[in-house]
């Protein structure tokens, strides 16, 4: 299935996608698959895969603390393709999301086509705007890879619609000013800032997800509300961050989260 | 003599582009090689609008005046151009010293904080925070921020924090608060992560005074901008004091904001040969080094692409250098660009050269360097002596002195094993050496 597909198909059961991530490699590369492959069971539509990086400035401590965790146990480049392989295979969309310095290393018609050849979907560049693009833009569509760029609640009109212009799968809004984490209350940034990117979306029938910390539920059931996919992360990390010693404990953790969050998207509250 | 209608703010009144400057996406040279802005969309909007406000400001006789005002009355530039003459008489030509360390914090840095707090002000911000290694340009951001009258914030590196004790205090003193950033491996790098997090969730309020001529457009050239009068002071001091430009220039090349200050107002000058000095900590050939243009490879890091020390994944690396303000495993993306082009010539220089270099400064002219500053006299020293064979003792070099070295006392004590007053003395090793002491 397309990420295309997965929105599609969400948007005829009258509900929104739930996008869950972790970082390839946490708490290794083994029990990061067995990890999404669980999300996967319990009702993510979307599985994102996190590539850990030395420095990542967009990351709160949950997500730096898995991806230092990962790099410590001596995480490869090859492992993300290892993992999107091991979850695309169940037929769920499966994109990476990744800064850029290691895809600009590996070769970025290199890093696209073994992305591809692993059954990946596309890649989210949270530090790579379109208007830096040009040579992943190319790489992208030759491979016929979708490009998920990100607005924020700081982009003008005229950045947000060359922002959607430029994607495809779907429109990444990253709804809070600040580094990624779960909140406890969600955003009064997120409402404008989906209407504002939907504006633009619509002529090119692009859907927007939204990512703003969410942590349970209720939240999720709020962003579905206005958003077309609500994207998680923190939350997943910070369920096997809180079961370091029990794989088991740690799996069943984000099992019933991604039932919670799955109920959620389905509530529209 | 200083030459006193030398502006210490330089020629930044200049707007029409010149070859060595950014495009307006911020490459430097080919568009796509080196520069440009690898940056959150959240952030975009105020580099733009930091972008504009940069060149309205530099357009505007008002705020160029104010700047050179400060700079001179409050931070004592222009800084004199010292002929050091025992050096000199060492190396067989003229070595001429701007004394950078005689600025206000002890270094060229204030420069930069000065022009990007006036900025600040103009932009109607009210908070500013800065990252720091050793803490130079913690020191000075807070300086700036006291003078101004804005909340200041300073990410510094965990492992710094303790190396730099010192320099936290002082910081502390002049109202910044100093925040210990434990993240990665503790240090510089780090330090500009954290500050970046802070800033993504505080643009609205708060400007971000980068430390270096490095990061996202506009920073590299903003800074350079800022930092600039330190080539066109001395350039002009130069001519009025000897008749001549320089043969060559150096300066040390961490970041590369004191750099890329001396050099700009001499790459028009086709005669004037360029070095930058990296720290090659125990050798390039070892894994604890930060010569980042000598050993790095091309990549992305803190916003710009320039080379970066990074392992095969596009991982960054960490560096090492004994000086702090040096040990970064990027490089400002204007000296990759000279590198590159060949404009200007990029040269490793080890701890131990650069130790020998801050003895040999402090014994044969009475200035204790900064150790980054160091660098730029070891290598400088080798290039003097160069220059000295081909062209014999007319020929001059003029390097950066960049900073003072108060604040590497401490490394001092320990490198030398310093401070137990039991008749030793630190001993500079080499051929150079006997002929000061002879």
């Amino acid at each position: 299935m397309s990420v295309a597909e997965a929105f599609e198909k969400a948007r005829s059961e009258g509900r929104a996608v739930l996008v869950g991530y972790l970082p390839a490699g946490f708490p290794d590369v083994e029990g990061g698959i067995d990890a999404l492959l669980t999300m996967v069971e319990a009702g993510c539509d979307v599985i994102e895969v996190g590539v850990p990086y030395t420095d990542p400035v967009m990351d709160g401590p949950t997500i730096q603390a898995a991806a230092q965790q990962a790099l410590d146990r001596g995480f490869r480049i090859a492992d993300v393709f290892r993992t999107v392989e091991a979850v695309a295979a169940t037929g769920t969309p499966t994109v990476v999301m990744t800064y850029w310095n290691p895809v600009e290393r590996y070769g970025v018609d290199r890093f696209a086509q073994d992305l591809a050849a692993a059954g990946g979907a596309g890649l989210i560049t949270p530090d790579l705007t379109p208007d830096y693009a040009p040579e992943w833009i190319g790489a992208a569509d030759k491979r016929d890879l979708d490009k998920i760029f990100l607005v924020a609640p700081s982009s003008t009109d005229a950045r947000i619609a060359s922002t959607v212009a430029a994607s495809r799968g779907f429109v990444y809004a990253t709804a809070v000013m600040g580094v990624t984490g779960a909140r406890a209350s969600t955003s009064d940034l997120a409402g404008p800032l989906v209407e504002r990117t939907k504006r633009a979306a619509s002529a090119h029938d692009l859907p927007v997800g939204v990512g703003l910390g969410v942590s349970n539920g209720e939240q999720a059931a709020e962003v579905a509300s206005y958003a077309d996919a609500v994207i998680v992360g923190s939350a997943f990390v910070r369920a096997l961050l809180e079961h370091p010693e029990d794989r088991e404990a740690g799996l069943a953790a984000l099992r019933s989260l991604t039932e919670d969050l799955a109920q959620g998207v389905r509530r529209r509250a | 003599m200083t030459d006193l209608t030398t502006s210490p703010a330089g020629a930044v009144t200049t707007v029409e582009r010149g070859r060595f400057d950014a495009d307006e996406h911020g490459w430097f040279g080919e568009p796509g090689l080196f520069g440009g802005r690898f940056m959150p969309e959240a952030l975009v909007a105020a580099l733009d609008e930091l972008t504009e406000a940069w060149q309205d400001a530099m357009a505007d006789p008002t705020f160029v005046g104010e700047f050179d005002q400060v700079l001179r009355e409050y931070a004592g530039l222009p800084s004199p151009l010292f002929h050091a003459r025992r050096l000199s008489d060492m190396v067989g030509c003229r070595v001429l010293l701007k004394r950078e360390d005689l600025n206000h914090t002890g270094a060229h840095k204030i420069r930069n904080v000065i022009g990007q707090a006036l900025l600040t002000k103009r932009m109607g911000k009210k908070r500013v925070i800065a990252e720091t290694g050793a803490g130079q340009h913690g020191v000075a951001s807070a300086t700036a921020a006291a003078y101004f009258g804005l909340d200041c914030t300073v990410y510094m590196g965990a492992v710094d924090t303790r190396r730099q004790a010192l320099n936290v205090a002082r910081m502390q003193l002049l109202g910044a608060t100093v925040v210990p950033v434990e993240s990665g491996s503790a240090t510089l790098k780090d330090a500009i992560n954290e500050a970046l997090r802070d800033w993504v969730a505080s643009v609205d309020h708060t400007a971000y005074l980068f430390g270096t001529a490095a990061g996202p457009h506009p920073f590299p050239s903003m800074v350079r901008d800022f930092v600039r009068g330190t080539g066109d002071e001395a350039r002009a001091q130069c001519l009025e004091q000897y008749g001549v430009l320089p043969d060559a220039i150096g300066a040390c090349v961490g970041g590369g904001s004191n750099a890329i200050g001396l050099f700009t107002a001499f790459l028009d000058d086709p005669e004037v040969e360029v070095y930058g000095f990296e720290a090659a900590g125990d050798g390039v050939d070892t894994p604890r080094h930060a010569a980042t243009i000598h050993a790095g490879e091309s990549g992305v890091l803190h916003g710009a692409r320039t080379y970066v020390l990074q392992d095969e994944d596009g991982q960054t690396k960490e560096s090492h250098s004994i000086s702090a303000g040096l040990d970064y495993p990027g490089v400002g993306p204007q000296h990759a660009q000279l590198a590159h082009s060949g404009r200007a010539t990029y040269v490793p220089v080890t701890d131990a050269e650069a130790m020998e270099a801050f003895a040999l400064l402090a014994r044969t002219e009475g200035i204790i360097p900064a150790i980054e500053s160091a660098h730029a006299i070891a290598g400088g020293l080798r290039v003097a002596e160069r220059l000295a064979a081909e062209k014999g003792p007319d020929a001059t070099i003029l390097l950066n002195l960049s900073g003072r070295g108060d604040k590497d006392m401490g490394t001092a004590i320990e490198y030398f094993g310093l401070g137990e007053a039991d008749g030793r003395q630190p001993q500079p090793q080499g051929a150079a050496a006997q002929g000061v002491q002879a």
